[in-house]
């Protein structure tokens, strides 16, 4: 290969060149690109910003009418024109606390194992049965909840009457935790029941999002900790914790936001009951997506008004956890890391 | 690191004494240093104190919960083996090492614990289904009838859930057909082009994942249905669950597309590669895996949403293959519409539903994930006798994620 060397005038004086004017602007099939994924861009942001938009139109007739006393009415009754959502968010919030308490320590603890403590030949198997998990469908864990898991949350929500009664979350009116027998059916159906499988619905979306932050961690500097005589723990707690902690949170906050919204289980298992209950195992309870199940069909133009008024307030409330949890990840080092 | 000469400035200050690196002192009469055998591996003393301890937290758990406190079943058991374990293995560690040792020991038990626990989850789940569906699903009129003519009481041999596979299948085809260009198309913009309009579709995309899929229904239901005036029908349903897929779709895949190396964009590039080439040619097929899992996650939870489907699809008896023709019944649907009827025979039919779907979940996941794999390491046959090839540097710096999965 011979390389070509600029072209000099015959006396060997040299050309006047003059530099190439560096534009950014993007040319020919660049352009195209640029233009197309904007399109793209464009519609998805038309469809998904109509439906937000759709639904704050559709909320504000009954927000109108009502105004504060729809956040303030614990009673869902349309026929005599009262109609709040007060019992069944704090219903909707009692479920997800239930659940995140249970699912974001086994999700980090098992996005750690997977992808610090696991053997390497079974890191991937590991990594597809998490997925699996989360594949699981709802439906599916609405069965196993209510008829595999209720009796023996049951028996634990009798547990903790007993012995944390004295806790108003534990604490169930007119149940008789210390009868020889105590009888389960008011145990049961409650928003701690309704819970656990929300938890182990959310729980692999959590993990998911926390095992891949964490096996993003620099192997650099894990291995500069372990030089420096760390142990596993202390190679977790000071180098990958630090560097995953956009992914815990924005995982939890996904979670979080599933656990919100999550129907099927919660109406399989919940007892539906309009009012507030300080007791996470009492029975009975609603949460915002049961009532819109539950109640869709029968509903005339103005009543589906105010179960759209529902779900706005829910997307709200999840839109609020989401945005904070993207302002997160969009903070920490593992957003935009160039290799 | 340890600098002697005291800062001009803190003259007056007292300036403490610099810590000093200190030699160990040898022992002269100590006898030769054993040669560790392996670096890696515990040493017997290790393994010895890890797995004796937990045999000790069994007998423990033992003596606890069957003679000496009045907790019975297999939960109490399993809990008392774990504190005991625990306890023993700190008591164990402190004897032999220092805090920061007996730390790692619990925290690695705590870990393991606790995925060892989500599997139990997972096996109780699947094992759970798969009792109570066999059933049904062992009469081969399950996969190919439908319920039309079928009344809920009939024995196994007569009705199945033809209709709900088809149903689903159609569905998710049709919504996987709207969204994943159209997500994947969206994480390219946010990524690849950027700007401040697509700043303003990211911030409006992650919003749009907290759409409780209820909502996406009652949405669909709200302007199909009753403002549009259409019937109930598949393809609403198949709507609904393009309305809540997309969000999460794109949304993963512009979370897989950041993590692509600029480095490696900014070599095709330089290369003279225009910027289409560059995403079609690096920056997709580096992030495949991820893709795929953004795939998978997204279609594994349309697939089983009953909610959406729920408001606009509406439950059919018999098998359609037209989305726009009025009802269709789905898998989870009809899950959900048997165990409702509090039917015993309907009840067992909806379990051996719920059987086929996880399933038809599996297969799908194990197709994919198969692909995924197949592709991203050049249909690489690994099998294990044979000799490990010889490494290619120069390719494996364009796969980054395969080392970390």
């Amino acid at each position: 290969m011979t390389t070509t060397t600029p072209d000099l005038d015959a006396d060997g004086v040299e050309v006047d060149v003059k530099p190439r004017a560096i534009s950014r602007r993007t040319t020919g099939s660049d352009r195209v690109f640029v233009y197309g994924a904007r399109t793209i861009g464009a519609s998805v942001l038309v469809i998904t910003g109509g439906v937000g938009l759709f639904l704050g139109w559709q909320a504000r007739p009954t927000l109108e009418r009502y105004g504060l006393r729809f956040f303030l009415e614990q009673q869902w009754s349309p026929d005599t024109d009262v109609v709040g959502i007060a019992a069944v968010l704090v219903g909707t919030f009692q479920v997800a606390l239930v659940a995140m308490v249970i699912a974001f320590p086994l999700a980090l603890l098992t996005a750690l194992y997977i992808s610090e403590y696991a053997p390497e030949r079974i890191r991937s198997t590991l990594v597809s049965l998490v997925d699996l998990m989360a594949a699981v469908p709802s439906v599916i864990y609405g069965l196993w909840g209510a008829l595999l898991i209720m009796p023996h949350a049951a028996d634990l929500a009798i547990w903790f009457d007993r012995h944390l009664g004295w806790l108003p979350i534990f604490a169930v009116p007119g149940g008789r935790a210390d009868s020889p027998l105590p009888a389960l059916s008011q145990y049961g159906f409650s928003a701690f029941c309704a819970g656990i499988p929300v938890s182990m619905m959310v729980m692999p979306m959590a993990c998911a999002v926390m095992r891949q932050v964490f096996s993003q961690t620099p192997p650099g500097e894990k291995e500069a900790a372990l030089a420096l005589g760390a142990t596993r723990w202390g190679v977790v707690r000071a180098v990958v914790l630090p560097f995953g902690r956009g992914g815990i949170i924005g995982g939890t906050m996904l979670a979080l936001g599933r656990a919100l919204g999550e129907t099927i289980a919660v109406l399989l298992i919940l007892s539906p009951a309009f009012e507030i209950k300080w007791s996470l195992t009492e029975k009975g309870g609603n949460t915002v997506s049961a009532l819109i199940a539950g109640q869709f069909n029968e509903a005339t133009a103005s009543q589906l008004s105010a179960l759209l008024a529902a779900g706005f307030v829910l997307f709200l409330i999840t839109l609020l956890i989401n945005t904070l949890a993207a302002t997160v990840v969009n903070r920490s080092r593992s957003g935009a890391e160039t290799g | 690191m340890t600098t002697t000469a005291p800062d001009p400035r803190l003259d007056d200050a007292v300036v403490p004494a610099a810590p000093r690196t200190h030699l160990p002192s040898r022992d002269a009469d100590a006898p030769p240093a054993q040669p560790r055998t392996s670096l890696g591996r515990m040493s017997p003393d290790e393994l010895f104190v890890r797995a004796g301890s937990w045999v000790a937290g069994l007998g423990l758990a033992w003596l606890i919960t069957q003679r000496l406190l009045p907790l019975t079943g297999l939960p109490w058991f399993l809990v008392v083996w774990f504190c005991s374990g625990l306890l023993v293995t700190v008591v164990a560690t402190a004897m032999t090492g220092t805090a920061v040792e007996v730390r790692d020991r619990v925290a690695a038990a705590v870990v393991t614990a606790a995925a060892l626990f989500v599997g139990a989850a997972l096996v109780s789940v699947v094992v759970y289904v798969a009792v109570k569906g066999w059933r049904p699903v062992l009469n081969l009129n399950f996969f190919l009838d439908d319920m039309s003519g079928v009344g809920p009481k009939d024995p196994f041999d007569e009705g199945g859930i033809r209709h709900a596979i088809v149903g689903s299948l159609i569905q998710i085809g049709i919504a996987v057909a709207i969204t994943l260009p159209l997500g994947v198309g969206t994480a390219v913009f946010m990524t690849e082009v950027g700007g401040r309009f697509a700043r303003v579709v990211r911030t409006i995309v992650e919003a749009m994942t907290a759409l409780p899929s209820i909502v996406a229904g009652l949405f669909i239901y709200t302007v199909w249905i009753l403002a549009l005036g259409q019937p109930r029908s598949g393809f609403a349903a198949a709507l609904a669950l393009s309305v809540m897929m997309l969000p999460i779709i794109a949304r993963a895949a512009d979370v897989v597309l950041r993590v692509v190396p600029g480095g490696l964009r900014e070599a095709s590039l330089a290369l003279g590669a225009s910027r289409w080439r560059t995403v079609w040619h690096v920056v997709l097929p580096t992030a495949r895996p991820g893709l795929a899992t953004a795939l998978i996650l997204g279609v594994a939870r349309g697939i089983g949403e009953t909610s959406p489907v729920l408001l606009t699809s509406g439950a059919a008896d018999f098998t359609k293959l037209n989305p726009f023709d009025g009802s269709m019944n789905s898998l989870p649907l009809f899950i959900f519409g048997g165990v409702r009827s509090g039917n015993a025979i309907a009840i067992q039919r909806a379990y051996g539903a719920a059987l086929v779907l996880l399933v038809l979940v599996l297969v799908l996941f194990v197709v994919a994930r198969l692909l995924a794999r197949q592709r991203s390491t050049g249909r690489r046959p690994r099998r294990p006798g044979r000799a490990p090839r010889p490494a290619r540097p120069a390719r494996r710096s364009l796969r980054p994620s395969r080392r970390t999965r």
